[in-house]
């Protein structure tokens, strides 16, 4: 076993004789000890790296690598650049806390300032965080800071992805705003019910675009909505559609939060991912989190240091605007890195290749016997009904190395594609299934 | 230095797609993006080099000593970046079938059970990203179990006034009443102050032990006892859990409910901010509120616990960052968990005997695994501040200890040395403190100025927040 302590016994000893104890048992003499641990705690015993590797190297062999991958549904397999990984891996960045002393932490904190502008770039916003935990959490936290004393109604669409909705829920059962989930009409969110519910005590409407099942939302009449009603317009959004797709500030938007997982960060079971938020200028000081900002130092240079901490825990306590202190730096590192990478006409291309690859697989699909459920322009997601129960196709599938579509209902099925699936292997999929999915 | 918006030239790139093998499609007018996407244009060399640069200006555990109190920054075992790297877990789909999960499952499994031995706690979920993230989720289950019975009066968090800051803003966020509970002159719980505060308007209390002054608090069966007592529930932060692990469990002080923070007790990186990872523990008659899915350690199927709270983000947590933390468990096992807490408590007790001759110590108490040093003195006598003292070991290649927290003591240094550091880093730490002291009485200017070595001085943080420049060119 390793413990990763260096001391020698004789340093040990060295040490005990100047604190003036003669144990370190000694220095635990505070604690009761009748709480204490007697006869262990009940772990395996301590093994060597060798041990752990093979240990570890076994559980992930455990798990199945699809070669071949057209399941979204909130986590996209995107190509990444070889440079991201490269740049992130690097043990200062890896190995450091919170830029708090900002004269020897430059290069974390102009890392952050880069990706906060690459956020407002890309939503178009005029003011980004320098992260939160993930697309859902940053949602929930978005909903908070539209609130105010009269306004204390959420409106949610019931499009959005599933947890980003019981995120919401949750945040909501603790600061107590009544949340609303607007019914789903047709693969859209129900924009007469929003015009009907959207009220006085309406603090805003999450809209997801384009949305769990893909569909490109009529966000402009939906913002419009909610603005009549004197509340907020919170968008969702997903960072690569950004390439092409309109962005949240020209739908009007006056806070933008997504899931940044597609800006170069691997599946990983879930995480960790990247929740990233930007809002309009007047809403910057209720921003959660951390900031990141410009100014200079004592030699007149420019420099980078956390700010606008007058919101924070550390500072107002119960009176913050957010609980949040650790973040997703290097997530957000991640995200500036693949950004820069792919520049103004690769992520174009990425977006693109994205929306014309799902096309294509559609188009396929309908062809083999898988409908379109709902007629409408998507992204990179669409869902379609199966012709045999979808838990076969993803059967069927996976015995081919292939993960399926995600199954929704009994005979649906919501499928993804990226700029990460060849031609070559859609037709793989199209051929299998066109032969009929056999149990 | 430059922004990565300042180098490159139009028209520079990688080439990193292929061309499109589909018919392109072609977007409605209504739906396209209007305003030109304006990203750096860059070769792939100047990218490399321009975060090479970023790199040189960043300072981590690896590059020297790092005593942030209350942060834990201790050595990042690199045999868990290597699992954490694994195809087998990296590239997987948190949607998969259950049947091409079972190794992410029982990684989950193992964690769990693992951090419940530790924590002396029954269930435990991984979806909180961070410690503050755990707080708000612990404190949901103290308010589901509440709500549930029909005790919805139960609307006040006690917080002692040495708490981390994120005590009370997760309580506020969770819809309580803040309460703050006075220390006592040692620096622990005043025991008469919670007896007043608490009643039947009492849904828990959230404390840190040892407490956020380096002392493990004696009476914590008592403190514990009286808040269950009035129907309360106890609420355990883990930030401090370093100093204790393996010796005693926040199950058997008499917590429901705890939170860790796998990025310091349990050796996972910080990032620069995060990802961290904050799991949730709790006792069994909170279980059936924890956020769902959770793992059945039987069938290693996902479940939706009875009267989940719901989420508190998406899928399954950082899973990568618990990935690593089971690593360092495998690692160091039943006979070196423990050690974890020795270790440090010697490091932190053997720092304080050497500089408390010059640097007063508000709690001359041996302390656990960090101690707070006052400077008020040294601030009266010189005008030297924390703040100066920290900026003057900046020079010396030492990130400086956690400045002017908690915030009961004036002028605080909080130093946690950790267990992986070495004598002789300590022994030269120790002279640069003690180098210091003697600096702030014969060059004060020297430390007002100080940094001097750095690549930048001390910045203007009131300018930073006063006219906010949040983004280039903004």
């Amino acid at each position: 076993m390793g413990s990763y302590i260096p001391t020698t016994d004789r340093e040990r000893e060295e040490m005990l004789a100047s604190i003036g104890v003669s144990s370190i048992d000694d220095l635990f003499s505070q604690i009761p000890e009748e709480v204490k641990i007697h006869g262990g705690c009940g772990l395996p015993a301590g093994r060597s790296e060798m041990e752990v590797r093979t240990l570890l190297e076994t559980l992930a062999g455990k798990n199945k690598v699809y070669p071949s991958v057209f399941r979204g549904a909130g986590a996209y397999r995107h190509y990444i650049p070889e440079i991201v990984r490269s740049v992130v891996s690097k043990e200062e960045f890896v190995t450091a806390y919170t830029p708090y002393q900002a004269e020897i932490s430059q290069g974390v904190l102009q890392s952050i300032f880069e990706y906060q502008t690459m956020i407002c770039r890309l939503t178009g916003m005029d003011a980004s965080n320098a992260s939160l935990y993930d697309g859902a959490s940053a949602a929930a936290e978005g909903v908070a800071m539209c609130r105010d004393r009269k306004r204390t109604q959420v409106l949610v669409s019931g499009a959005a992805h599933p947890d980003t909705i019981r995120t919401i829920q949750t945040y909501c059962f603790g600061n107590g705003m009544e949340c609303v989930v607007v019914p789903v009409k047709d693969g859209e969110t129900d924009l007469e019910f929003v015009r009907a519910h959207a009220g006085g005590s309406t603090a805003c409407l999450y809209l997801q675009h384009p949305n769990f099942y893909g569909i490109l939302e009529d966000a402009q009449a939906l913002g419009d909505a909610v603005h009549q009603a004197g509340g907020k317009f919170l968008m969702g959004v997903n960072p690569i559609s950004l390439g092409i797709l309109k962005t949240p500030a020209e739908y009007g938007a006056d806070i933008a939060v997504g899931e940044g997982q597609p800006l170069g960060m691997p599946l990983s079971f879930g995480g960790p991912y990247l929740g990233f938020m930007a809002c309009v200028s007047s809403l910057t000081r209720k921003l959660p989190g951390r900031i990141v900002g410009e100014t200079v130092d004592n030699r007149g240079q420019r420099g980078y240091v956390l700010t606008l901490q007058a919101r924070e825990q550390h500072i107002r306590r119960e009176k913050a605007s957010s609980n949040v202190c650790s973040n997703q730096a290097l997530c957000a590192m991640t995200a500036a890195v693949y950004l820069a990478a792919m520049g103004p006409d690769g992520l174009r291309q990425a977006a693109l290749q994205c929306a014309s690859k799902a096309s294509y697989l559609q188009k396929g699909l309908a062809e083999a016997g898988f409908p379109l459920v709902y007629a409408k322009p998507f992204f990179h997601e669409f869902v379609t009904r199966t012709p045999v129960p979808a838990l076969e196709v993803e059967a069927f599938l996976g015995r081919e190395g292939i993960l399926s579509g995600y199954p929704l209902g009994e005979r649906e099925m919501l499928w993804c594609c990226t700029e990460a699936n060849t031609k070559e292997e859609m037709d793989r999929l199209l051929q299998l299934v066109k032969g009929g999915v056999q149990r | 230095m430059k922004l990565i918006f300042e180098r490159g030239q139009e028209g520079r790139r990688l080439d990193l797609l292929p061309p499109c093998d589909v018919p392109e499609v072609a977007l409605e007018e209504k739906d396209r993006r209007q305003k030109p996407l304006d990203l750096p244009q860059v070769t792939e060399s100047e990218l490399s080099r321009h975060y090479t640069q970023l790199m040189q200006h960043t300072f981590g555990v690896n590059d020297g000593f790092y005593p942030l109190g209350s942060c834990t920054m201790k050595y990042n075992p690199k045999i868990n970046e290597y699992a954490a790297s694994l195809p087998g877990f990296a590239q997987v789909h948190p949607l998969q079938p259950r049947e091409t999960v079972e190794g992410c499952l029982e990684v989950l499994a193992l964690a769990e059970k693992y951090l419940c031995a530790v924590t002396g706690m029954d269930r435990m979920t991984f979806q909180p990203a961070a410690g503050a993230h755990g707080e708000f989720t612990g404190l949901l289950l103290i308010k589901q179990y509440h709500t549930l019975r029909g005790d919805e009066k139960r609307n006040e968090i006690l917080v002692p006034d040495s708490a981390h800051g994120t005590n009370p803003a997760s309580a506020a966020m969770a819809g309580f009443q803040v309460v703050n509970i006075p220390s006592s002159p040692d620096g622990c719980v005043d025991l008469e102050a919670l007896r007043q505060a608490v009643g039947d308007d009492t849904a828990g209390l959230m404390l840190t032990n040892p407490n956020t002054v380096g002392l493990f608090d004696k009476n914590i069966l008592e403190i514990t006892r009286i808040v269950h007592q009035a129907g309360g529930l106890n609420y355990y932060d883990g930030a401090n859990l370093n100093a204790v692990v393996g010796i005693v469990r926040p199950g058997d002080m008499g917590f429901d409910v705890v939170h860790l923070n796998l990025h310091k007790t349990f050796s996972t990186p910080h990032g620069g901010g995060g990802p961290g990872s904050g799991p949730v523990g709790c006792k069994d008659f909170l279980a059936p509120y924890l956020p769902g899915p959770v793992v059945d350690p039987e069938t290693l199927d996902l479940v939706q616990p009875a009267h989940s709270i719901g989420k508190v983000r998406s899928f399954y947590g950082n899973f990568l960052v618990v990935v690593k933390a089971l690593a360092y468990l495998l690692t160091l096992g039943e006979e070196g968990i423990p050690q974890v807490a020795r270790y440090a408590v010697l490091h932190a007790n053997y720092m304080k005997s050497r500089l408390e001759d010059l640097y007063p110590m508000p709690y001359p108490d041996r302390c656990m695994h960090e101690f707070v040093m006052s400077l008020e003195k040294l601030k009266k006598e010189t005008g030297v501040s924390a703040l100066d003292v920290a900026k003057g070991l900046l020079d010396n290649g030492i990130h400086p200890p956690t400045m002017y927290f908690p915030l009961i003591v004036h002028e605080a240094l909080m130093v946690e040395p950790t267990e992986t550091e070495c004598k002789e880093v300590m022994d030269q730490a120790i002279e640069v403190f003690r180098r210091l002291h003697q600096l702030a009485y014969d060059d004060p200017q020297a430390l007002h100025s100080a940094p001097a070595a750095t690549p930048v001085g001390r910045l203007d943080e009131v300018q930073a927040a006063r006219k906010p420049v949040l983004q280039y060119g903004g």
